[in-house]
């Protein structure tokens, strides 16, 4: 029988069975609308509460500044559209970096679109930010630097709390999206002069649709969506409770076990990039080796397109993700693969394996096995491949 | 997202492989998009495609492509050969998906540049056929930057 094997934690996780019974009692005997008045209505309430508490104790913050949002996007189009709003009277100018997630690319892109200004700061080699350029680019009229804590693709950890000290030296405001990091690595928001801070549910076998925006008491912040009191009436709707209990419960969940499974997917982590690289010729690994999340793996091979790699991997019974054109719906490959100095056709041939709490050695033993095949079988279809061995390049590579 | 045809092709691809000394040879596409495609023909004194080899990197659309379009030359005149469009490709394959149709047409452009690369050395002229346009040299720049 054909394995299942999922190293695609990076797109979403399993629910856990304990987020699921959390919140199964909210859909039904516990369905009030927590802003009513009666009973089941105050224990919707009291639970958001509750979510709302585990959620600050995981970054040590005051429950007030956590706003629940529909996800990672709505809390990054949140912080990026209302800050651009309430601070337009100070300046224009937002600050973000070539590698940000399209949540925050294309929400820049629509600020541009309406009169603001926008600097995407490069990155090196191995997609860490540039320090130097990031300082330069701060003017008198940067109101906003916008840097992902951890990359969605090669995992990349930036130098977050370098980068909310700038911040605040100049009194610019600084959002991080986090929708990769959190649950996986420490956040120390104080330390990191974080201002705001975007997270989602299902990156950490928590439900879909919800997520949450951490405001610093104090901004100014417009609502973004307009209705009810609901979010200290900056986010109307009535509550998903059971998403909402769902997140606490996958929060409290995540923070419980982080610093142990860090280690296991570390330890994990390493040895299927180091297996590959010594089994696997031509290969390039993307991202910096040590500034990394823990599950992240991400190679370039060359001479391959990477969705017929993920294809022949499904067939393996292997979910795997992509930088190429393909898998991204346009004739590019991944801006990010791009951003840390990829040609085209490396880019094309990007492989991601991104690792969970129930990833074990035996399953990456039989994708390191299945990669080396499945790589060796499309070189062997491959002009690129033919032209490569045919210019004698090869023998001098080795 | 792929018809069964299309998996069929890319699970198990019709003539992949080289032809030595070859009557003709074409490559079209570029790497920097993302796809390459080679197809080498063995031409006899009838004008006949008697064998036919492709090489592909690419999406698996464009390895499905590369496949049935060397089986619909396969046995054919060269004259029948040109006849073969992109949308005779596609058809052959169940469809492609709208964002894939672009492989196809590299198929047919692939099968035009392996016959003009036989009638230059043939110093022949084939009714219809034009110089491909499509060349690969700009992905072999970039490649050299790489390693």
């Amino acid at each position: 029988m054909k394995p299942f094997i999922y190293l695609d934690h990076a797109a979403t996780t399993k629910t856990a069975k304990e987020v699921v019974d959390a919140m199964l009692p909210y859909f039904t005997e516990q369905f009030g609308n927590p802003s009513s008045i009666y009973g089941i209505g105050a224990a919707g309430k009291e639970a958001v509460q509750g979510a709302r508490e585990q959620i600050a104790h995981s970054l040590g913050v005051q429950s007030n500044e956590i706003y629940f949002t529909a996800g990672g996007s709505e809390a990054d189009n949140w912080a990026l559209k209302a800050t651009a709003e309430a601070y337009a009277a100070k300046g224009k100018h937002i600050i973000t970096s070539a590698i940000e997630h399209h949540a925050v690319l294309h929400t820049c892109q629509f600020l541009e679109k309406h009169g603001y200004e926008v600097t995407y700061v490069g990155v090196d080699e191995n997609g860490i930010l540039k320090l130097d350029e990031l300082k330069a680019a701060i003017r008198e009229d940067t109101i906003l630097i916008s840097v992902m804590f951890a990359n969605n693709e090669i995992g990349t950890v930036q130098p977050i709390e370098e980068i909310g000290a700038l911040a605040r030296e100049h009194d610019i405001l600084f959002h991080t999206d986090a929708v990769q990091a959190y649950g996986q690595i420490p956040i120390d928001v104080e330390r990191c002069h974080i201002d705001m801070l975007s997270a989602s549910g299902h990156k950490l076998n928590g439900p879909k649709g919800i997520g949450f925006l951490y405001i610093r008491k104090g901004l100014k912040i417009r609502s973004f969506i307009h209705g009810g009191a609901q979010e200290r009436a900056r986010r109307a709707g009535t509550e998903n409770v059971p998403g909402i209990v769902g997140l606490g419960a996958a929060v409290a969940r995540a923070m419980e076990h982080m610093e142990q499974r860090a280690a296991q997917e570390t330890a994990l982590r390493d040895y299927l990039i180091e297996r590959i690289e010594a089994e696997v010729p031509y290969c390039r690994l993307n991202g910096d080796r040590k500034k990394r999340l823990p599950n992240n793996v991400n190679f370039s091979f060359r001479f391959v397109e990477g969705e017929s790699l993920l294809i022949m991997l499904d067939m393996e019974g292997i979910c795997a993700s992509s930088g190429s054109a393909c898998t991204s719906g346009s004739l590019d490959p991944s801006h990010v693969l791009l951003a840390i100095g990829l040609p085209h056709e490396i880019a094309h041939g990007s492989l991601r394996l991104t690792l969970g709490e129930e990833t074990t050695r035996e399953e990456l033993d039989y994708v390191i096995e299945a990669v080396k095949k499945i790589v060796a079988r499309l070189r062997a279809m491959s002009p690129l491949y033919e032209d490569f061995i045919k210019s004698g390049k090869a023998e001098k590579q080795i | 997202m792929y018809s069964e045809k299309v998996m069929d092709h890319f699970q198990n691809p019709r003539n992949m492989g080289e032809i030595e000394d070859a009557s003709g040879v074409g490559t079209v596409g570029n790497a920097k998009c993302g796809d390459i495609m080679r197809i080498y023909l063995d031409i006899d004194e009838e004008q006949v495609i008697r064998d036919v080899k492709f090489k592909t990197f690419g999406c698996g659309a464009a390895v499905a492509t590369s496949s049935m379009a060397t089986e619909l030359v396969k046995g054919r005149h060269i004259k029948e050969a040109m006849q073969i469009t992109n949308k005779a490709v596609a058809e052959a394959l169940d469809g492609l998906p709208p964002v894939k149709m672009h492989c196809s047409l590299l198929a047919e452009e692939a099968i035009h540049a392996a016959l003009w690369d036989y009638a230059q050395k043939h110093e022949i002229t084939i009714e219809g056929l034009e110089k491909p346009k499509s060349d690969i040299h700009e992905g072999e720049e970039a490649e050299e930057e790489a390693y």
